[in-house]
């Protein structure tokens, strides 16, 4: 069989893409959820509202911004407010549809670590930190966390916990103080898993073209739940790819462009 | 209100062993500020910003620090924070003590500290780790429904340095574009020093522009392109190239060191560090 003509991580970030729907209100991390977020407003969502944590609200980059408050999703936004009211009156207000989030590791549960591998005190990897994910993971509405499928990242004990998926499971999310609902799915580079109604265990639903569902069971590092009917995601369209291989060559020649020499024009 | 040099305001505001927070999120970063603490030897400070970026990546690589309280401590968009991680993984050039919030926290302190507030609430650190490690992060029950709250301690810094895009000639100040929690940050602090792209006559500033007034500010330092390789709006962007180039830069000591070195420790001014940098010279000697 012919190798596909797309890689992984493309077929990743167009299902994550999908996930979002028109209109849609949506926090949006830096990376895959940033290009996935950015797709869905250049093909079947052109009305989707991003907010970056910056506080740009309905922004339209033309370019993916590399950090989270590069210039033009300032220019480009309804209205750019400031932090604190970000995560006081528009995310803890409950004002958010959907986040969508990132992490270095993932339980069976949902969890996410995105700040340390090995002991917090002292650590083998610091990582960045969880940022403003603690409390997008907690008051979204609901959550779509993309990240690669491995044993290194899907593994069966966090080695620290810095956003709530659905806690120990089995409800206990709901007895929180959370009010979003928590993740509705987790999009990887194999496939997409998603809670169990009662158990709120992680559970393989959907799976790429080319991919076995054994492929996906051997990237997770506890014994994987797979559903009795596991769906086959339709690979991206020619339109779906063609979108975003040009929004990521705009953006690599955007962020390699030197800014220097108009802020030393700035020099007396 | 003082208008002075950069060199004079941080040797005047600033000393060893205090909490600074130079802060800017993402945008208007006060990068020369920093450079002239790093110049100026500065030792033993608390640092304070949400997100570290790359100007506490290079006073801690530098030993000005013995302690940062953050957010989110990476490159954005390129990884991690070379020199933060060698500080906490191996402690060089020296220990760092860290105290780790989520960005809605430390919004909350900065806010509380505004307010003179001792502390802030928010419904944070949900099933989230940080309270076991951070012993800062508390809780309260509501007074009125019972529901536990989470707290953190008001930020009161001794000094906020900020870079901002204008002052008028009376010291007032007009920040525009993306503000981060710089207005809660400056007015949480004891002193307050600006740096500014220029000063004007009159600000023009729309009615609800984010405007400090210049009783609130100790010190205003005209400083062009003061946020570089951070950006003002309306002035100059982002150099995205440069926050990729840094990740090899700052990867191992002796590469950073002999960075810093050259372009920071080995140049007066911020005019000087611009002047320094290669696609600088290049654009010199084609001109």
């Amino acid at each position: 069989m012919a190798a596909p003509a797309y890689t992984p991580d493309e077929m990743m970030t167009v299902a994550a893409a999908r996930m979002l729907w028109d209109g849609c209100v949506c926090f949006v991390g830096i990376g895959v959820p940033s290009a996935a977020a950015n797709l869905a407003r250049f093909t079947h969502a052109p009305n989707v509202v991003l907010i970056y944590e910056s506080g740009t609200i309905g922004t339209r980059p033309s370019v993916l911004p590399l950090s989270i408050g590069d210039g033009e999703l300032a220019e480009s936004a309804t209205a750019v407010v400031p932090l604190p009211e970000v995560f006081s009156y528009w995310l803890q207000g409950g004002r958010i549809d959907a986040g969508f989030l990132g992490a270095a590791q993932i339980d069976r549960f949902g969890n996410l670590n995105s700040t340390v591998i090995g002991d917090y005190a002292r650590p083998k990897t610091r990582l960045p930190g969880a940022g403003g994910a603690p409390e997008i993971a907690a008051h979204a509405r609901e959550t779509f966390v993309v990240l690669k499928q491995s044993v290194r990242t899907f593994v069966p004990r966090l080695d620290f916990c810095s956003s709530a998926g659905f806690m120990e499971g089995a409800g206990a999310r709901g007895r929180s103080p959370a009010t979003g609902a928590g993740p509705r799915a987790v999009i990887t580079d194999l496939g997409i898993l998603r809670p169990a109604a009662d158990s709120e265990e992680l559970t393989l639903c959907e799976r790429y073209e080319g991919v076995a569902v054994q492929d996906v069971v051997a990237a997770t590092g506890w014994p994987l739940k797979v559903a009795a009917q596991v769906e086959t995601v339709a690979p991206p369209t020619p339109e779906e790819l063609k979108l975003l291989r040009d929004l990521h060559a705009r953006t690599r020649a955007a962020h390699n462009r030197p800014a220097i020499l108009r802020a030393l024009k700035r020099l007396p | 209100m003082l208008t002075c040099s950069l060199h004079e305001a941080i040797a005047r505001y600033v000393e060893d062993g205090q909490t600074i927070a130079l802060e800017g999120f993402t945008h208007l970063i006060p990068f020369a500020a920093g450079h002239e603490i790093i110049r100026q030897g500065r030792r033993d400070l608390h640092l304070v910003r949400m997100t570290p970026d790359l100007i506490y990546d290079q006073m801690i690589g530098m030993g000005c620090a013995r302690a940062l309280t953050f957010s989110w401590g990476g490159n954005p968009g390129v990884g991690s924070l070379h020199r933060l991680r060698d500080a906490v993984e191996r402690s060089w050039p020296g220990p760092l003590a860290i105290h780790e919030h989520s960005h809605a926290g430390m919004a909350a302190a900065y806010t509380a500290g505004a307010a003179r507030l001792p502390f802030a609430m928010l419904r944070g650190y949900i099933g989230n780790g940080l309270p076991a490690v951070n012993p800062q992060i508390q809780s309260v029950q509501c007074p009125y429904t019972g529901e536990r709250i989470a707290t953190v301690p008001a930020m009161n810094p001794d000094v906020t340095i900020l870079h901002a895009q204008q002052a008028d000639r009376d010291g007032n100040i007009l920040l525009r574009g993306i503000i981060g929690a710089q207005k809660e940050a400056a007015l949480a602090a004891s002193k307050l020093i600006v740096t500014v792209e220029e000063v004007v006559d009159t600000l023009a500033a729309p009615m609800n522009a984010i405007v400090l007034p210049h009783w609130v500010v100790n010190a205003v330092v005209p400083v062009p392109a003061g946020a570089y390789p951070a950006y003002a709006q309306g002035y100059y962007e982002r150099d995205n190239a440069f926050y990729l180039a840094w990740d090899d830069i700052a990867r191992e000591r002796d590469t950073f060191t002999a960075w810093m070195e050259r372009h920071v420790l080995g140049t007066p001014d911020h005019a000087g560090f611009l002047r320094s940098l290669p696609v600088a010279s290049r654009e010199r000697s084609e001109a």
